[in-house]
């Protein structure tokens, strides 16, 4: 009974893997092809003429790729380290304590992941103006807090939810000050959800077209701006040769944090698992 | 070396109808080892935190030889805390957790690996200082939590039900060896139980907390012997209270008149006294004769339910010694005014 319930399992995961494959790596190789076509045009099923034009012109300093590459790294880890700095001691609160209005603390911060991005942005962006931080890249870093603390914070109250703030009274117990119970007990418990939840952020940061362009005002220049700029313009190779370099961090980062995505680790845990 | 002095320590958690701990009061000699006791949830492990200086207490004070701790942090108090479940850091080896207490106070390294192994030897663990805590056994766990306690020589050491998790002979092991280190180490203990063979086996004096309130602080055997009140006398095992009045010098009761011994207290109340105090047959003041209602084997002693003068007495003893005594059967027995105690009302 077991033996075939097995086997069914195992099927059906293996199925629900190459069907997630085959829809997330299938839109990427029209455009992995893109970016080496000179004109692919109906009805060929591969470009007749294959160049590295594109190549060419994506890594030469005129197109400025590099340059937003740069940008949108340091916006998506600047972004990324608030979201920490916020996220972690917010998900510790909602994860471990009861207090006064913490359902109204769990709608504000989730609230963001509901009301559309554009809705808050246009609210934000006239603060923004009178701060003087509309069109900048501090601005821009930012707003791009409103969805990244979510993630970052829901991330943490799960791993804090499985914590046992017991270990932090044995460490205090036995000697250590707060600094050292959490650096030497706490983290090694929520690196792996920080791990997390630092991805998810840095991925949605990433990924911000709408806040950036509103906030940036045209003149903060991220990666995806630059790639619809060439999308719309009907430039298909150079836009394919940008969607490439748009996806490695995202390809990289996955890679590295693998092992911590895994239902198995304990991201989800904290010392609750072991 | 400490005394540990506890003045009327309270804790009421916000929102509680009644306080979690009342007025809790205990002076701890040096090196002494004292047992809290009580069921569990009557405010034990509160009062250690307190003590730990994990919680702060609502009202009342601590002072470890005449001095206030409540003001100082739980770094900084010079107690340590054994909670019930190990906490053992997993992320780290036994030995970094032996040494952690040491590495928190800025030993140097060196030092701390051969004080580490030492205390390894102490507790019967040596060569495990590689090994992961989920490698040990739930004993040898316990082990390594009381050796990462001891390292460091606490002023105060406060053990939190250290043996409830550890099977029968565990137990025992566990037992003689905190024994044995705190003796030899003579630092000042306090260990919170539940169960009272525990208590009276390893603790020099023994603190009684029923209802959230202190009832009896005394060495263990005066729990048998001089029980403070009737609640206390049966959470001990006793099984015998017969109502009736006293002069302060003998008990009038259904069974008639027993002589009691010189510091029983006058008025009325209740008689009570231990089922393996009473003696088989006649000899000595306070005879009665009594039917054997019930007999029952339960091993290592045999317990005889006996009615005399409309109540009923229950006694234990060897099993041998009731060989002849059969169900139906009218023996005598006799009570020893020093095994009596009055509890008045």
């Amino acid at each position: 009974m077991s033996g075939a319930d097995g086997v069914f399992t195992r099927s059906f995961r293996v199925i629900t893997a190459l069907v997630l494959i085959v829809w997330l790596v299938l839109p990427l190789i029209p455009l992995g092809i893109w970016s080496f076509a000179k004109g692919w045009f109906f009805p060929d099923l591969l470009p007749r003429v294959w160049t590295l034009d594109a190549w060419e012109y994506a890594l030469s300093d005129t197109a400025g790729v590099m340059d937003s590459l740069g940008l949108t790294i340091y916006i998506s880890v600047c972004a990324t380290a608030l979201s920490i700095l916020v996220g972690v001691p917010a998900g510790r609160a909602l994860g471990m304590y009861r207090f006064r209005g913490k359902a109204a603390v769990e709608l504000a911060i989730l609230a963001p992941t509901i009301v559309p991005g554009i809705a808050v942005a246009l609210g934000i962006h006239s603060v923004f103006i009178w701060l003087g931080l509309a069109n900048t890249v501090n601005g821009v870093i930012l707003v791009h807090l409103i969805p990244t603390i979510p993630y970052m914070t829901l991330v943490m109250a799960g791993v804090f939810a499985n914590h046992d703030p017991a270990f932090e009274q044995q460490a205090r117990s036995l000697g250590a000050t707060p600094l050292k119970t959490f650096w030497y007990v706490t983290l090694p418990a929520i690196l792996p959800g920080i791990v997390v939840g630092g991805l998810f952020a840095f991925l949605v940061s990433w990924s911000q077209y709408i806040l950036t362009l509103l906030i940036g005002g045209g003149r903060v220049v991220t990666l995806p701006l630059l790639l619809f700029n060439f999308a719309t313009s009907g430039r298909n190779d150079i836009a394919g040769a940008i969607g490439m370099i748009y996806i490695l961090p995202g390809v990289i980062i996955l890679c590295l944090t693998a092992r911590h995505l895994s239902g198995r680790s304990s991201a989800v845990g904290g010392y609750g698992r072991l | 070396m400490t005394h540990v002095s506890l003045q009327d320590l309270t804790k009421v958690y916000p929102g509680a109808a009644s306080p979690a701990l009342d007025r809790l009061s205990l002076e701890i000699a040096s090196g002494d080892l004292v047992a809290i006791l009580g069921p569990s949830g009557c405010g034990k492990t509160t009062a250690m935190k307190m003590v730990a200086g994990l919680l702060s207490p609502s009202a009342g004070n601590i002072l470890f030889d005449g001095r206030s701790v409540l003001k100082d942090k739980p770094n900084e108090r010079g107690s340590v805390m054994v909670f019930q479940n190990h906490l053992l850091f997993p992320y780290m080896t036994v030995a970094a957790n032996v040494g952690f207490g040491l590495k928190m106070r800025g030993v140097d390294p060196v030092q701390i690996a051969q004080r580490v192994d030492r205390m390894l030897e102490q507790v019967r663990l040596p060569g495990l200082g590689g090994r992961k805590p989920s490698e040990l056994s739930g004993g040898q766990q316990q082990r390594v939590a009381l050796a990462r306690a001891l390292i460091v020589q606490p002023k105060v050491l406060l053990l939190d039900e250290p043996l409830s998790n550890l099977d029968a002979h565990l137990r025992l092991e566990m037992r003689d060896l905190i024994r044995t280190l705190q003796q030899e180490m003579s630092i000042t203990t306090i260990f919170v139980t539940h169960d009272q063979e525990e208590a009276v086996i390893l603790a020099d004096k023994v603190a009684l907390i029923l209802d959230g309130e202190m009832r009896q602080y005394d060495k263990a055997d005066m729990f048998y012997r001089r029980p403070a009140d009737g609640a206390v006398a049966r959470f001990f095992g006793g099984r015998n209270f017969i109502p009736g009045t006293s002069d302060g010098a003998s008990f009038e009761g259904p069974f008639g008149s027993v002589k009691l011994p010189p510091d029983a207290m006058a008025g009325r109340g209740e008689l009570t006294f231990r089922p393996e105090n009473v003696v088989l047959g006649g000899c000595g003041p306070n005879q009665l004769a009594c039917l054997v209602a019930q007999k029952t084997f339960l091993g290592t002693q045999t317990r005889l339910i006996l009615n005399t003068g409309g109540t009923s007495i229950e006694m234990t003893g060897n099993p041998a010694q009731f060989d002849g005594v059969r169900v139906g059967d009218h023996i005598t027995i006799s009570l020893p005014p020093d095994t009596l105690w009055m509890l008045t009302a």
